[in-house]
């Protein structure tokens, strides 16, 4: 076990194990660019629906089971299906990363939007804000946080997800997980999972870091 | 059809024939026609559910009737955009509704802001309007919930002035504060109001706030029915029936007396020697009675203050006088028991004749 940990150690601060097409550096920046693409297009799809559904009210049972229905959702069964539809290319992989995190954004989003004080939109209206200016100037800003929220949890999910890239054949930090499989490499293995890991915590701390610092004018 | 524009005395608000039934079937408005005078304070009071809150909701339209027509300035609301007539209208609601991600000063220029005056114009009226309702500088760079219950209430005022609207609609505005904090809401309202002259609209279930801050009171009755709209010493001395009789309480004639002012109502001077002696500062401002071995406290009433606070005072001071003050607070003389209660009998007698 020792011996693992300490192989696992030289392997992740070795200068070659970092440079080169194949290095961390690389696979990192696939991995994130994997990521942020997905979150950027299901947010592109999920946030309108969000807002849509709280502004309106209509529609909630959709916000609300959109949440079980993306728990159950098997990704890598959705990019096997994909991937045999539309053959080799990212298609499988992207449209799984964003089918996992579109349940999450609308979700929060509807609920942050639902948190809104009836009061607060009354007055809104009352004080003569047409239906996009209190979408906007009042409820957007006040469901703001949620919707980070929402925003976080997808990117997280999505990057500790986009390892599936690598098993249609793609990059990315899986790429060490499915070679270190099929090499019987288990240091390679445990040292693409404790990547994907930091990755992933690192993020969720910068950005909930971050939306600490944007609403720390909120009342608790 | 006569078109009121401006001018005291003519109608600013008109209701003729207004029904409001909602989609679920309750008749919460039922044909109401009621006109309210423009600068005058109408109170629309009730228990809950009779009507009173859609009823001024209906004046900016955020409920429209189901029949029936509305005028505000002479022009029909369902005619008028929604939103620009909302901000042709100040609007307070209880719990303030303040916009808990803006400060407070950004939350009273919002609707300038959204009439396009610009950033620079609508903040300096709103600091101006910071001052008008009592709160510091200071407070405009707080947040709402950063004020107590009280403050947030003046910023929702503030709020609704912001545009200098004619009329202002004021929903149970003071229903969620204490009531100490409530009776200077209410002294700050009718001050302002003295000043700027709104045509009020004012909802509430307080009948006593009613009596305090209404020149009309319209009384609804559960199902949407106006059953009296008067002023309050009207009211008082008739009420058209027995629910309005019930709703104004049984101490009627007592809340009619609050109506009446001081002034006017003959003083002695002070009493010399005697059991009890009224004890003056330098200023002779009253301090206390006083007997060798006691003292017991004054509360000195000016020309302004009611003749149902002579009446409370004069059966709790020790000799049955009230002391008279001046507005330094000086005395001017005293009032016996016998001469107050004569009078607020005069009062009562007046007002039923009336």
């Amino acid at each position: 076990m020792y011996e693992l940990f300490k192989n696992l150690g030289s392997w992740l601060v070795s200068g070659e194990q970092w440079s080169g097409s194949d290095g961390i550096g690389h696979r990192l920046a696939e991995h994130l660019q994997y990521s942020l693409l997905a979150t950027l297009v299901a947010a592109a799809i999920a946030l309108p629906l969000g807002l849509l559904i709280g502004h309106t009210g209509r529609g909630a049972f959709v916000a609300i089971n959109l949440a079980s229905f993306g728990r159950a959702l098997p990704t890598v069964g959705l990019v096997v299906l994909v991937f045999l539809a539309s053959g080799l290319s990212m298609w499988p992989v992207y449209v799984a990363l964003v089918a996992l995190a579109v349940p999450a954004i609308v979700t929060n989003t509807y609920a942050g939007m639902n948190a809104v004080d009836p009061d607060v939109r009354d007055a809104a209206r009352g004080q003569g804000m047409r239906w996009y200016q209190v979408l906007f100037q009042v409820e957007l800003p006040l469901a703001l946080p949620l919707i980070m929220t929402g925003l976080r949890l997808a990117l997280i999910q999505v990057v500790a997800t986009a390892t599936i890239a690598a098993y249609v054949s793609f990059g990315g930090l899986g790429r060490y997980v499915f070679d270190g499989l099929a090499q019987r490499d288990l240091v390679q293995v445990l040292g693409g999972a404790v990547l994907v890991a930091v990755v992933a915590v690192v993020l969720d701390l910068a950005l909930s870091g971050l939306q600490r610092v944007l609403f720390r004018h909120r009342p608790a | 059809m006569t078109i009121y524009t401006s001018g005291k005395g003519h109608l600013m608000i008109q209701f003729d024939a207004v029904h409001k039934r909602f989609p679920n079937g309750t008749t919460a408005v039922h044909d109401l026609s009621l006109e309210m005078p423009e600068g005058g304070v109408t109170v629309l009071v009730g228990s809950s559910g009779c009507g009173k809150t859609t009823t001024l909701r209906m004046i900016n339209r955020m409920v429209d009737p189901t029949s029936g027509t509305i005028r505000v300035g002479g022009r029909d609301v369902l005619e008028q955009d929604a939103a620009e007539l909302r901000r042709s209208i100040g609007y307070v609601i209880q719990q303030s509704g303040l916009f808990p991600h803006r400060t407070v000063l950004d939350n009273i220029a919002t609707v300038p802001l959204l009439l396009g005056w610009g950033r620079r114009k609508a903040r300096a009226r709103a600091e101006e309007l910071l001052e008008t309702v009592g709160l510091t500088a200071e407070a405009g760079k707080r947040y709402p919930h950063q004020l107590s219950g009280g403050q947030q209430q003046r910023v929702g005022v503030a709020r609704a002035l912001a545009a200098d609207p004619p009329v202002l609609l004021m929903d149970e505005p003071f229903g969620a504060v204490d009531p100490v904090v409530r009776t200077q809401l209410q002294d700050e309202l009718l001050r302002l109001q003295k000043e700027l002259s709104k045509t009020i609209v004012f909802v509430t279930h307080d009948i006593d706030e009613a009596v305090r801050l209404g020149d009309r009171i319209a009384i609804f009755r559960t199902g949407g029915h106006l059953v009296q709209c008067a002023p309050p010493a009207e009211l008082l001395a008739h009420p058209a029936d027995d629910f309005v009789a019930d709703f104004l309480g049984a101490e009627r004639s007592l809340k009619l007396l609050s109506l009446t002012a001081l002034e006017g109502i003959p003083q002695a001077p002070a009493p010399e020697g005697g059991t009890w002696e009224l004890v003056l500062d330098g200023a002779r401002r009253p301090l206390h009675w006083r007997t060798e071995d006691t003292e017991l406290p004054v509360r000195p009433l000016s020309d302004a203050d009611s003749l149902l606070a002579a009446l409370n005072e004069s059966i709790a001071s020790p000799t049955g006088l009230v002391a008279r003050v001046d507005a330094d607070g000086a005395l001017t003389g005293v009032t016996s028991r016998d001469e107050i209660h004569a009078h607020a009998g005069l009062a009562h007698e007046e007002a039923r004749a009336a």
